[in-house]
């Protein structure tokens, strides 16, 4: 076997070979490039934070101002069943970017991001787990600068299978 | 091998709104089985909408979700008759994707 050193094959192997083999993923139509870029990777850091300072500054943003132009739709202020709060959240901040929800008091305090691209309404619904009562925030990205909104939501059993 | 999505999608004046519903255990890793023992964590980590080729909502998700999430956004710019695909990816790194067709 020859002992030739290819340098564009090492650059390769060196570079990203998960980047190689992702784009043969691509070309072989396993991954359309439309999915693969439409997302960076899960935000751990983000997931694992705790608090809402903490959280902001895993998600890169800066102390958020407060704010009183969204609104918190159909959510309830009292939970009977903490394993399901339904959570909507509609931004009228123009250019809202995304929606971040955090529970306070669960044990990592981000439940979710929404990315809003344009064309679509700043308004999410779901339904979160929220292990006790707790303030409920909306962390929400418009135009580049974040601003946040609370609403406290008693729970009356909560909802982390405890 | 999950449940398939309901995904419902209609025309709501000029907007789409759509209502999903996923069939997931969004286990948080907090919780014990009978026995005991501690079930790990198993959630959707990811959910991607398109519409017509392009991506109408994207979101991260925590093991805070609700078991069978249900998830609900609306858009514009489509009709009745476009087809809404919903996937989602799992930190197991397992997928699902759903496609709905917008009914008037």
């Amino acid at each position: 076997m020859t002992q030739e050193i290819n340098p564009g094959r090492r650059a390769a192997l060196k570079t990203g070979s998960a980047t190689a083999v992702f784009g043969m993923f691509v070309a072989a139509g396993l991954v359309r490039p439309t999915d693969a870029y439409a997302q960076a990777a899960w935000n751990q850091g983000a997931f694992a934070a705790k608090g809402l300072d903490a959280t902001v500054k895993a998600l890169g943003g800066a102390t958020p101002v407060q704010t009183k132009d969204m609104s918190w739709g159909s959510t309830p202020e009292i939970a009977e069943n903490g394993a399901v709060v339904p959570v909507t959240v509609v931004s009228n901040l123009p250019k809202t970017e995304s929606i971040a929800i955090l529970v306070e008091k669960n044990p990592n305090t981000l439940s979710a991001v929404f990315n809003i691209p344009a064309g679509t309404d700043a308004n999410v619904g779901t339904r979160l787990k929220l292990g006790e009562t707790s303030n409920v925030y909306a962390l929400i990205k418009a135009d580049g600068k974040y601003y946040v909104a609370q609403r406290e939501i008693k729970v009356t059993l909560g909802g982390c299978g405890g | 091998m999950a449940d398939p999505m309901r995904i419902r999608a209609k025309m709501e004046g000029d907007k789409t709104v759509v209502r999903v519903l996923m069939s997931h255990e969004m286990e948080t890793g907090q919780r014990r089985d009978a026995g005991g023992k501690v079930v790990p964590a198993w959630f959707i980590q990811e959910v991607t909408a398109t519409c017509n080729g392009k991506t109408v909502l994207s979101a991260q998700w925590g093991p805070s979700v609700s078991k069978n999430p249900y998830l609900q956004f609306q858009f514009s710019g489509a009709k009745a008759g476009d087809k809404v695909n919903v996937t989602w990816v799992d930190s197991k790194g397992e997928k699902r994707s759903d496609e709905a067709t917008i009914a008037a």
